[in-house]
Parts: C-alpha cells; structure tokens; sequence
C-alpha cells in the first residue's frame, strides 16, 4: 500500500534522513520505533508532503506521491495525525471533525461524525466545547477522530501516546487495536516501543536517520539489541 | 444636541475605519502577515470608482461594484506576486515588502493620475433628519454597511466550510494542510475578501471626504490597523469595536480637545490600552494544554 523507497530528507545542511525504505501492506499495523531525534516524524512528514525527499521516492496506492501537494495526498486516503495532536485549539470539538472531512463531500459530514462519537463517545459530550479546553487525551482522540474524518485507507499516527499518563496511553493503544481489527492500515511512530511493538505487526527501528532492524513485533520485542536500546531490560 | 452629532459623526467616521480593518485583521488572522499596502488599495479603490462615474459616466453603485471588481483582482494579485514567494521567509522581509507594495500602488497612482487632488462626487447625497439632527446620507449608508459586512463576515467565518478553514489555516497551515486544506488558496480567498472590503471603505470614505490623492489611503490605513491592534487583532468583532471607538475618540476630540492634537490622542489611547490589555480589548489567550 505504501512503498518507501531509499528517501533522503535534509534540514538546511542536516542530513535527517539517510536512505531509507520501508514498506506498509494492506490491513497491517506496522511501527517506527527509535529515540528522541531518529528521524521518525520526519519520516511521516516526508510521507504526507510537507517535507520532500531529495532521491528516492514515495508510493502510495501504486501512485508516485513526490510531486503531489500536501492537501491532494488527504484526499488520495492518507491520513496523519501529526506529533503534538495539532487540534484547532479555538475551534469546536465538531468543528475540528468537520475540518477532517474537509475533502469528502458534504453528505458524508454528520455520518462520519457520528461514527466518531460511536468510537469516542467523550468527544461528543464535549462536541460544542473548544478543543483548547479539553485534556490532553482528548485531544489526541479528538485528533485521531478528525483524522479518521477524511475515510483514510492508510491512518499514520506520530506519537499518539506522547505525554499522556499511563492509563490513557492504554486506552489510546486500545483504540488503536479495534481500528486495525476494523480493517484500517496503520503507520505507527512511537517512543513507547513496548507499546507499540505490542500492537505492531511488523517494526522498523529506526537510529539517527537509518533503518537498522526490522521484523515481526515479537519479533522485535525479543530482539537483545532493542531489548537493551529501547525496553529498558 | 452638538455632542450628539458630534457622536454621530465619530460612528460615521469610525465605520469607515472598522470596514479597513475588517480587512487588516482578516489577511492578519490568515497569513499572519500585516498587509501595510491595504490603505493603498483604499486609494485605489477611490480612484478606481472616481475615474468610473467621471468618466464612463457610471452610476455610483455600479462604480462602486468596479471597484470591488478591480482591487479583489489587485488584492489576490498583489497576494501572489508578492507575498507568496515569502512564505517561507521571515516576517521582517514580508513587512519590508508590504511597505514596498505600500509605495509601488501610491507611486503607480501619481504616475497614472497625477499628484493634483481629484474631486469626488459622493455616491449618495442627500442628508435625513433624525430627531432634529441632520445626518447624511453618507453617514447612514458608511453605518449600515458596516454592520451588514461585520454580521456577515461573522457568518461566514462561523458557518461555511470555506470560512472554518481560514479559521484553521490561521490557527496551523501545517495541520490545515493534513486536513486536505489548499492553504495557498485560502490565503488568496482572504485577500481577495479585504481587498473588496478596502474598495467599499475606499468609496464610501472618498463620498465623505471628497478629496482624492495618492496618498490619501495611507492615514486611515494606518489608523485602521491601530483599529485592529485596540480591539484585538485577528478579531471580528475587536476590528469592528475598536473601528468604531477609534472614530468616536478621533471625533470628539477634534471637537471638544483639539484638532491638531486628535490623531496623537488617538495613538495614546491605543498605547494605554495595549498596556492595560496587550492583546487588545477582545483579543483573546487561548492556553495551550499538553
């Protein structure tokens, strides 16, 4: 479904990403793990346009992404859900929704939103409230809603778990697993490698803009070297 | 009686300021850039619809539709020439440009129209007689189509899928762009809009004061955009409040403190505003949750 092929992104002179490929089938759920700086939002923001890669190239769906603009690859059924959530802080919980849809048609709106509040019910109680009020965890579910919004056929979530408390990153991971047994594929960034390798069906891990292993998620929950890297054993 | 037109006059006065800075704080909201070449667009728009009813023998209000007409294409143009390419750049070389737009469109117009100052014939003429004060024309209508373009500005931004996403472009172009939103577009739309708005003020400020020069969008552009900071820039409802006190303010102490003195009057209430409330009066802080 998404096809990585040898990207080298630069900031200024930094060379962020240093030539790497990955790949991210129908129906799975696949992680980026690494620490602090790897290089794994660059990844995804190279993915979703707003950040080019200077060789390589990006496939989604068979088509070449290197030339299409941030707002056409929404609607192409790329979702991201960037680091930081990002909701609009002063706009409504249900507008911040109607943002997501921005590239379906009308008619799709309050169906959509509806199955949003299917899957986050806290979001409706708070749907007139501005999204700058809610809790940390809400807005990072108020963000995947949103994200959810476009009907993408590839989720990529950066972060979801950062700076929430225990409890919520659990739950967060939850919503995570009932969105892939409903079918959604899933890029998945995280620092919580545990976590993410839990839910993961395949991992790459990722250290100062390389790709040094990969794998199964058990695959990699029992690999020595990120055991000791990443896992704190 | 005399504080009561005096009043009036200030309104008058004020609505054309709060129609400038509707346009100031929208493009200000948006692109988060302060467009100092707006007051020139004013002019613009002046002699635009002036060269149209003297000319081409236009009634007023189809005069005031070229107008519109003509500064939206200047506006987007100007959007695209000149501020696009600095998207990426610092906001210091996009306010050094606009400053430069500033002086392109008042030497353009001296070129064009020359530097003797034109007499223009107000759109609508005429005066009403309200409670034995007499109000012109001019004053009802520059007040009426304040408030009609301050509600439906609110509309739009509020209600339409086009005016949410200004919203959200000017919260975060990063996250708009994920959500599928052509921010280059918006940013283009937004323009558009205040630069139509600035043809209106244009009109109707040159109907109420009917000398015409290339310069004379600079003063009420500026003070327009004082407008914009004292009610809360990026703000709607702060252009409109603050359009209006700043015409009130300006008004009445021409009349009862001094003429000389009315615009640096005007500039130290702004300043003691600013410190008692930096974000302008309905400027608001929206804290940032982690």
């Amino acid at each position: 479904m998404l096809k990585v092929n040898d990207i080298n992104v630069y900031y200024g002179s930094i060379h962020a990403i240093k030539g790497v490929s990955f790949e991210v089938h129908q129906g799975e759920v696949v992680t980026l793990i690494g620490a602090n700086g790897a290089g794994k939002s660059t990844i995804l923001q190279t993915v979703s346009g707003l950040l080019r890669s200077k060789t390589g190239s990006v496939e989604f769906l068979g088509e070449n992404l290197g030339n299409v603009a941030p707002h056409k690859i929404v609607a192409k059924g790329l979702a991201h859900v960037p680091e930081g959530r990002r909701v609009f802080l002063q706009m409504t919980v249900e507008e911040n929704l109607e943002m997501g849809a921005f590239t379906r048609p009308g008619s799709e709106v309050d169906s959509g939103i509806a199955d949003v509040y299917k899957r986050f019910p806290r979001l409706e109680e708070r749907r007139r409230q501005i999204a700058g009020t809610l809790s940390g965890g809400e807005q990072q579910m108020l963000a995947m809603g949103r994200a959810l919004m476009s009907k993408p056929q590839l989720l990529m979530l950066d972060e979801p778990s950062m700076g929430l408390a225990p409890l919520l990153v659990e739950q967060i991971f939850e919503i995570i697993k009932e969105l892939h047994k409903a079918g959604t594929t899933i890029l998945l960034v995280e620092q919580n490698a545990q976590m993410a390798l839990s839910v993961a069906d395949r991992g790459y891990v990722l250290e100062t803009g390389k790709i040094v292993t990969t794998g199964t998620g058990a695959e990699l929950l029992n690999d020595d070297a990120v055991k000791k890297a990443y896992l704190g054993a | 009686m005399e504080f009561l037109s005096y009043l009036i006059s200030g309104i008058s006065l004020g609505s054309v300021y709060a129609i400038i800075a509707l346009g100031y704080t929208m493009v200000y909201g948006i692109a988060k850039m302060l467009n100092f070449a707006h007051g020139d667009v004013i002019m613009i728009g002046g002699y635009i619809s002036f060269c149209a009813m003297s000319y081409l023998n236009f009634p007023g209000w189809l005069a005031l539709i070229l107008a519109m007409v003509v500064c939206t294409a200047l506006g987007v143009v100007i959007e695209g020439l000149a501020y696009r390419p600095l998207r990426e750049a610092t906001s210091l070389a996009v306010l050094i440009t606009a400053i430069g737009v500033s002086y392109f469109l008042q030497n353009s117009a001296l070129l064009i129209w020359g530097a003797t100052p034109k007499v223009f014939s107000p759109i609508v003429e005429g005066t009403q007689n309200i409670g034995g004060l007499s109000v012109s024309n001019i004053s009802l209508l520059t007040m009426a189509a304040c408030i009609v373009i301050m509600v439906v500005l609110t509309l739009f931004t509020s209600k339409t899928k086009m005016g949410k996403a200004m919203r959200a472009c000017s919260e975060d172009k990063g996250a708009a762009q994920l959500m599928g939103i052509n921010v280059n577009r918006t940013i283009s739309t937004t323009f558009a809009i205040g630069s139509a708005l600035a043809a209106v003020a244009g009109v109707l400020m040159c109907s109420a004061y009917p000398t015409l020069m290339p310069t004379t969008g600079s003063m009420p552009g500026i003070k327009a955009f004082t407008a914009a900071v004292f009610g809360g820039i990026g703000s709607i409802p702060g252009a409109f409040l603050g359009g209006i006190l700043l015409g009130i303010i300006e008004a009445l102490a021409k009349a009862y403190l001094s003429t000389q003195l009315s615009n640096s009057i005007v500039f130290a209430v702004l300043i003691i505003v600013l410190l008692v409330r930096p974000a302008g009066l309905l400027g608001k802080y929206v804290p940032e949750k982690v």
